[in-house]
């Protein structure tokens, strides 16, 4: 009986840590940690903290759009986030994707950028990002494999009417 | 309730060990560790039986039907997008799985310019921008630190150039705009590869001004000399140049656009007037007309 009655008050933390997990993994699966290092030179151009604010959103919802992308195959979401060669390079994967019948999952966990230039006119900005996320890839809709990877990417986006777009992201060796 | 939680501890603990069998499991397949964009490699395979094998990166996806054991050849082109790729070879429930990376090609085959502005004030200190960016013949970035070179000429004086190591695929510079006005050429250039924009160098701001005044009737004929930047460039035509007089308290006013580097108008020949001429944040200088200069 008094081992009885001891049990839920084991369970309880118990129970809430799960949760506690389960929340955060959930909560880690929608929103990347995001780490942004100081930028105390990025070239010619002073960096306003208001347009490193807006070229981080931009570029992190850059990620959530080729996720999308190439999750359902459709290449039209990446309008609103990428331009030129990132956004032809995007497109095509999609459309081999498709030819394929294959799907990719990703799932971007962690950020770590740091803006590396600003040009002088202002019309490009570079950063680096040490991202890490997860791939899935489906072969006609079956689940092949989950791997995790972490990378080192270069981005630079330029600004358009209402947002700043990717126009190169491109990985290279850590 | 302990059981479901045992159950999910564990199922972390099984997550966590098959991620560690995975990377064991990579020994069976050898990987290059980067390949150069647009070059033919190989991926070896151990075993036997036959296996699909998707190479996945955001730049590009392949599918190949292989045979286990035998070494998997990729033909130059194949993999042209620079990138992170993951391999996964999968035969039934069996997998499995490595990285590699895909470099730029070396050589630079295209560049992305951008010089500004396109009009830019004579002998302006830093006054004009070039910033490129290099590339591979697949339009991959070229990230390797390589070379560029700038070069600004103009009408006059000796062309200013400067070298500059790229970093992350990108170089920039600053120029000083020459001192005569025209056209000037402003040239990138990495490799056996340029790229050119032509900057209009303008006059800057007027210098000095000066105007002289004779009658004419009942007028005051009013004329400036040419005017001029502190380089000596005529002003361009259509300056606005600006004569005020002032005569009893009263103040008139009359706007001039340069027509050859000169403005000229007539206002009343007040004795006694003051006449001042201005143009832009440059002030000329003053005549008191009193029948005379």
């Amino acid at each position: 009986m008094k081992n009885a009655r001891s049990r839920p008050s084991i369970r309880r933390p118990l129970l809430g840590m799960s949760f506690l997990f389960v929340a955060l993994f959930v909560w880690g699966a929608d929103q990347p940690a995001v780490h942004v290092e100081p930028t105390d030179s990025v070239g010619p151009r002073v960096l306003e903290k208001q347009t490193e604010e807006a070229v981080v959103r931009d570029y992190l919802q850059a990620w959530r759009s080729l996720s999308s992308a190439l999750e359902e195959n459709r290449a039209d979401l990446l309008d609103p986030d990428f331009i030129g060669s990132a956004k032809e390079k995007l497109t095509d994967t999609v459309r081999e994707q498709e030819k394929l019948g294959l799907q990719t999952r990703y799932r971007d966990s962690a950020h770590d950028l740091q803006v590396v230039f600003y040009s002088p006119e202002g019309l490009s900005v570079q950063l680096v990002d040490t991202v890490t996320y997860d791939v899935q890839i489906l072969d006609h809709e079956k689940v092949q494999a989950t791997q995790h990877v972490r990378a080192r990417y270069v981005a630079v986006l330029t600004p358009t009417e209402v947002r700043w777009k990717v126009r190169i992201l491109q990985a290279e060796p850590e | 309730m302990k059981s479901r939680f045992t159950s999910f501890v564990f199922g972390g603990l099984i997550l966590i060990a098959s991620s560690q069998f995975a990377v064991t499991q990579s020994s069976g397949l050898r990987l290059p560790k980067t390949v150069e964009a647009g070059t033919a490699f190989s991926i070896q395979s151990a075993g036997s039986g036959n296996a699909t094998l998707y190479i996945v990166g955001l730049g590009q996806v392949l599918r190949r039907e292989v045979q286990l054991g035998q070494t998997i050849s990729f033909a130059a082109g194949d993999l042209h997008n620079a990138g992170h790729y993951i391999v996964l070879l999968a035969a039934g429930s069996f997998t499995e799985n490595g990285e590699f990376d895909v470099t730029a090609a070396r050589q630079a085959s295209a560049l992305s310019f951008l010089a500004k502005p396109s009009r830019v004030p004579v002998d302006l200190h830093d006054g004009i921008s070039g910033v490129v960016y290099v590339f591979d013949t697949f339009q991959n970035l070229i990230l390797e630190p390589t070379q560029a070179s700038f070069q600004l000429s103009g009408v006059a004086g000796a062309p200013q150039a400067r070298t500059v190591l790229t970093r992350n695929g990108v170089a920039w510079t600053k120029m000083n705009s020459a001192s005569k006005e025209g056209a000037a050429q402003f040239v990138a250039r990495v490799g056996g590869v340029s790229d050119t924009r032509v900057i209009a160098q303008v006059p800057g701001d007027p210098c000095s001004l000066r105007m002289s005044a004779r009658p004419s009737g009942q007028s005051l004929a009013l004329e400036t000399d040419p005017v001029r930047d502190c380089s000596g460039n005529a002003v361009p035509d259509g300056t606005i140049v600006t004569f005020t007089e002032t005569y009893n308290g009263d103040e008139a006013t009359v706007d001039v656009p340069l027509k050859r580097g000169i403005a000229r108008t007539e206002m009343p020949a007040y004795k006694g007037a003051t006449i001042s001429v201005a143009t832009g944040v440059v002030m000329g200088n003053e005549i008191h007309w009193g029948g005379g200069q």
